[in-house]
């Protein structure tokens, strides 16, 4: 059925249903006149076999990282152990309301609570709150305090924020969101910060500087002491963005770094799922000067039992319905549990020597802008023999016929034909040994039959597309096949 | 690479063509060509003002999404209304496409930009 390839709508035949309403029980009542359609809506006309069958075919095309190695750069997608479904399908976990008295969820409470203090120790934080639903969020929440702590002492007039050019995307439009301009600062050679560059822009209007560390280049910002006193002697803060903490757990510690907010994106560093769209978590951190202006409510523990606290005035607010994505935290407590101190640092250390060694392996074939040890993930540019002019996009596609998920590609910026590779601590030996021979046939390839790379892919459900009209001209709704044009 | 003579380069990859007090912009050859396919172009309404510097619009490739700079200040006594519905044009002839007409506040600006000579070295050092 790899075939398969059909709309729910082209399933539809007239007169099937899927369901069959008990008989009424209560009077029937007519409907005003402008409250009625004039024409009946075109829903599909289905079966419950058939539903099932569409979508179940349509999820067997899925590539998840329960199917296979899925090495995207800066989104660590390592595997997500089963014991965090189990603890988040318990009943106590998973039947409570979020309206229930408090007394009576005293279990949940105290998860929260708990798994706020481990990531506290884990970025030597002081404060943590749950509540942001994914990074951006974070993000956004993270940079109203920002703007907050300035406000609250007078500086309004602080509402730069700088950040470098390997940034992720979300940085610069998250402090746009908020009301701050953005200020770009180039890296140097080495791909950091460039100091001299960061001090010219250094003044009494700047709120800030968004890091992320080790960078979107896989590389540890060594000179992030100098960088943070540059930053606080302006009277500015430090904001780190924790896309990349897999790479740094129980070796340092962003509280120690300087840094005074953080968010930290679990279902990146903690296991908890990516999701079809479904929840993420992207809980932020504070430094004791910045605890006041987290989101209400607030977890507390008095007299051994749990709360939630709404009277703290110099909260930014509430930011989100409730108090966060419970079940994603629940999966995050439990992988931090099972794991231990000295588990998470042994995540660490195996997600920087598998990184280093895929790079080791792949320098010969494709060029390493940045040669040095990286952390988590690294940075690949061109082939390095590239006679028919190869681009990252082509084998990018060209990867899906080996049944492998492509990297991040063009990402970050500054890398020309960049693609980004973070194979994570999940992975074996023999399946990043897998993805290594793949890249490598890959370039042979492009010397010996560029024309397999550049009509790739071929065993996909859906050949190779014409990107560039589908944005140039996308259509996104079905057509009756007598309405089309 | 296409670096025509008579047009004033941007470090960030923009052109400007000028005639007495107006200064048309696009972007350069050298821009398309590191974008890709562009798929998306939004323009500034007419009479927008702008300094030096500042973001008056944005392209969109496959590839990524990039601010437009304005490489001088004034006012927006025109947009190009035909590159919306085709923006392969910005692909196919960069220098034909200009984005917008500037009235320049301030044409000593100018010489803060780099000749067809000077731009030539940027990209190649880019390269």
């Amino acid at each position: 059925m790899r075939e398969y390839n059909k709309l729910i709508f082209e399933c539809s035949v007239a007169g099937r249903r899927a369901y069959s309403l008990p008989r009424a029980d209560v009077p029937s009542y007519e409907l005003p006149q402008n409250l009625v359609r004039s024409e009946a809506a075109e829903l599909p006309e289905v079966s419950e076999p058939d539903v099932i069958r569409h979508y179940t075919n349509l999820s067997q095309k899925n590539y998840a990282v329960d199917l296979g190695i899925y090495p995207l750069g800066s989104c660590t997608m390592k595997y997500n152990p089963k014991i965090n479904e189990e603890a988040a399908r318990m009943p106590g976990f998973a039947e409570i309301h979020p309206l229930q008295p408090v007394e009576t969820v005293q279990g949940a409470l105290q998860l929260m609570w708990e798994l706020e203090n481990m990531l506290c120790e884990i970025t030597g934080m002081s404060a943590f709150s749950l509540q942001p639903s994914a990074g951006a969020q974070g993000e956004a929440l993270g940079l109203m305090i920002i703007k907050a702590y300035h406000q609250y002492r007078g500086e309004d007039k602080r509402k730069k924020i700088i950040v470098p050019d390997s940034a992720h995307g979300t940085n610069p439009a998250s402090a746009s969101m908020v009301g701050m301009d953005v200020i770009e600062v180039k890296s140097n050679k080495e791909g950091s910060v460039d100091l001299d560059a960061l001090k010219a822009v250094m003044n009494d209007e700047v709120a800030g500087l968004m890091l992320t560390n080790p960078s979107t280049l896989g590389l540890f910002e060594t000179n992030i002491l100098e960088i943070a006193d540059i930053i606080h002697e302006a009277g500015g803060l430090l904001y780190y963005d924790g896309a990349n903490a897999n790479a740094i757990m129980g070796i340092t510690r962003p509280g120690d770094m300087g840094f005074d907010v953080l968010h930290l994106n679990l279902h990146k560093t903690f296991s908890t799922p990516h999701g079809g769209g479904g929840p993420g978590a992207g809980p932020v951190g504070v430094a004791a000067h910045l605890a006041d202006f987290l989101p209400i409510p607030v977890i507390v523990k008095k007299q051994g039992l749990y709360d939630l606290e709404y009277d703290r005035p110099m909260s930014v607010g509430k930011l989100k319905s409730f108090y966060g994505n419970f079940g994603v935290l629940v999966r995050a407590y439990a992988y931090i549990k099972t794991m231990g101190a000295e588990g998470l640092k042994r995540v660490s250390e195996l997600a920087v020597l598998n990184a280093n060694y895929m790079k080791e392996e792949l320098k010969e074939y494709y060029e390493l802008p940045y040669e040095q040890t990286c952390m988590h993930e690294f940075v690949l540019g061109r082939l390095k023999i590239n006679p028919y002019g190869i681009t990252t996009k082509q084998i990018a596609k060209r990867l899906l016929d080996f049944g492998l998920h492509p990297p991040t590609i063009y990402f970050p910026l500054i890398v020309s034909e960049a693609m980004m590779i973070e194979p994570t601590e999940t992975e074996s030996l023999e399946s990043m040994e897998e993805y290594i021979s793949a890249l490598i046939q890959i370039a042979k390839e492009a010397v010996e039959n560029p024309q397999i790379i550049k009509t790739a892919p071929h065993n996909t459900p859906v050949k190779l597309l014409d990107e560039v009209a589908a944005a140039r001209n996308p259509v996104v709704k079905w057509q009756k096949e007598d309405t089309k044009d | 690479m296409k670096i025509p003579e008579g047009y004033y380069y941007s470090k960030d990859h923009e052109w400007v063509k000028v005639e007495n007090n107006l200064a048309w912009i696009g972007i350069t050859d050298y821009a398309q060509d590191s974008l890709g396919d562009v798929v998306y172009v939004e323009l500034p309404e007419p009479d927008s003002e702008f300094h030096a510097g500042e973001a008056f619009g944005v392209v969109e490739s496959v590839k990524a999404a990039s601010d437009l700079y304005t490489p001088v200040s004034g006012k927006v006594l025109d947009v190009n209304g035909e590159l919306p519905d085709n923006p392969e044009k910005i692909n196919e002839d960069p220098y034909g496409s200009w984005m917008v007409v500037v009235e320049m506040s301030n044409k000593y600006e100018l010489n803060d930009l780099l000749s067809s000579e000077e731009y030539q070295r940027l990209c190649a050092e880019e390269g």
